[in-house]
């Protein structure tokens, strides 16, 4: 059980909350203390809206346990609106088939659950393909 | 020339890569020691530096350094684990560089180790998954290999390269692993074999993946001044030793599809040795992925940026090729023992450089590069290791 761990990334696993440079105005996701860019401490948070496009993506048949019971699912780097690349799961697929350069946007779904059947289920965010 | 106070390879010891059920972390560990000991005609250690990544999750076992020590009749000594991911062993082997070049310790015993079967299936896939980012990657359920998958299908596409256009580093590996008696798999495969095994993690295949499982290997390390009269091997110099660092997840980025971290090692590495890619007789990458190599051959600067397939498709990294590279099989063949990777790496660079590696010698090779990487080359470990006439 990781109550605390998961507590704490709750804005970051619902929202996609970062964070921006007040100095050289960087974004950043996951938040981050000290810009990488300009070496400034960084303190404002920046909600990203969540959409963006396919990097690169990828099917996992060889699980970790945690995992193993849904796989094979579909994993990816999206390159964010905003600039930052988030890895996460792709969901809601159907028959689509994910490319890279795919438009995706963020939902939320059941990420785990932490621990054995009786242990606390972890929520996250996920990307889907945008329906046109 | 060779200096008194340079860093001397003085004696090398490994176990068989493999499965090795009946034999327990420790045991496996000194092993290797004992062999490296005796390789070096009983030079006397007074530190012991160990690399391993996961002990503590697989066989629930911290604390190596004191435990080996004292496994291996050394209780006393200075004792310590350097853990840098899949780099661990390199990293390992520079923690015991820098000891012996600072002249605080005169003779150090390097050992990696890595116990993979003590856990099974999903739980060795979780076991490595705490290697990547634990509140942004692994809690979505990526993996290493997950990683390894996305930067390969990212590198196809932007290079336009065809499907089966890795093929040739496991091909390589394989061929080069029949002649190692300590590789996991001594057996070549086919090209066809190739096409057809199954998805991992597409594109990747089970040949682009080395397979993590249980091994051990040593180094003896000490001065120039320090070997004894009458050491029986020719003598094997520590070159340069560097590490440089990289963002730590993938995602972090501007450009995922280039190794700075390898770049910046192997650069630093080739300025302190003054050496030049050409000089380099062999190469030890990092193969821990098909993908890993391709990228490592282009920071090393090897290969132009996206170009480093193409050396595993024109036969430049055989035996006989232009650069050599997983002379002894490799991570692929070999086998991935985690953090004794790296030392294996440097024992297989010293067979190379004294003549001793069989049917698998590199004709009067006389400068081996070997680099371990740490995450998708979160953190790059490199030596260059040189024959001394």
């Amino acid at each position: 059980m990781e109550i605390a761990r998961h507590w704490r990334l709750k804005d970051q696993r619902y929202n996609l909350v970062g964070t921006i440079c007040s100095k050289c105005k960087q974004k950043y996701f996951p938040p981050r203390d000290v810009c990488p860019k300009c070496g400034s401490e960084i303190s404002t948070r920046f909600a990203f809206k969540g959409r963006g496009e396919i990097y690169s993506y990828t099917t996992i048949y060889e699980a970790p346990s945690g995992f193993d019971e849904t796989a094979p699912y579909s994993v990816a780097l999206v390159r964010l609106e905003e600039g930052p690349l988030v890895t996460a799961q792709l969901t809601d697929l159907g028959e689509t088939q994910p490319e890279i350069g795919m438009p995706v946007e963020m939902v939320t779904r059941r990420l785990r659950s932490d621990g054995d059947e009786r242990g606390m289920l972890v929520y996250g965010y996920k990307f889907r393909p945008i329906l046109i | 020339m060779i200096q008194k106070t340079d860093v001397i390879i003085a004696g090398i010891g490994q176990t068989p890569v493999g499965e090795h059920w009946e034999i327990s972390l420790r045991s496996l560990a000194v092993k290797a020691m004992r062999a490296a000991i005796e390789d070096s005609v009983s030079l006397e250690p007074q530190a012991l530096y160990v690399g391993n990544i996961l002990a503590g999750t697989l066989s629930r076992q911290a604390h190596l350094g004191a435990l080996l020590a004292d496994y291996a009749g050394m209780t006393g000594i200075e004792a310590q684990t350097i853990e840098a991911g899949g780099a661990s062993g390199g990293a390992a082997l520079r923690q015991g560089y820098l000891a012996i070049t600072s002249g605080l310790v005169d003779v150090a015993l390097v050992v990696g180790v890595e116990k993979f079967t003590d856990v099974v299936g999903p739980n060795v896939e979780a076991a490595l998954a705490t290697l990547v980012d634990s509140d942004y990657e692994s809690i979505h359920g990526l993996t290493p290999t997950a990683l390894a998958a996305l930067l390969t299908r990212r590198y196809l596409h932007e290079n336009k390269v065809k499907a089966d256009g890795l093929a040739g580093f496991p091909l390589t590996a394989h061929a080069n692993g029949v002649g190692n008696r300590n590789a996991m798999y001594r057996k070549a495969i086919t090209l066809d074999a190739y096409r057809k095994v199954e998805p991992v993690c597409d594109p990747l295949n089970l040949f682009d993946v080395a397979p993590s499982v249980d091994g051990a290997a040593a180094l003896i390390l000490t001065r120039y001044e320090l070997l004894p009269k009458g050491y029986p091997h020719p003598v094997i110099r520590v070159a340069a030793s560097t590490i440089a660092s990289d963002t730590f997840s993938l995602a972090d980025r501007a450009d995922p599809l280039w190794f700075s971290a390898a770049q910046a090692s192997a650069k630093w590495a080739f300025n302190k040795a003054v050496v030049t890619p050409q000089q380099v007789d062999l190469f030890e990458y990092d193969d821990a992925f098909s993908i890993f190599a391709a990228l490592s051959l282009e920071a090393a600067g090897f290969a132009p940026r996206g170009g480093g397939w193409k050396f595993a498709e024109d036969g430049s990294l055989a035996l006989t090729g232009q650069i050599p590279c997983a002379t002894l099989g490799g991570s692929k063949a070999r086998g991935n023992p985690g953090g004794a990777t790296g030392i294996y790496q440097a024992v297989e660079a010293t067979l190379q450089l004294r003549g001793q590696a069989g049917t698998n010698q590199i004709a009067d090779a006389k400068i081996a590069l070997i680099q371990s990487l740490g995450g998708p080359a979160s953190v790059a470990v490199t030596h260059i290791l040189a024959k001394e006439e």
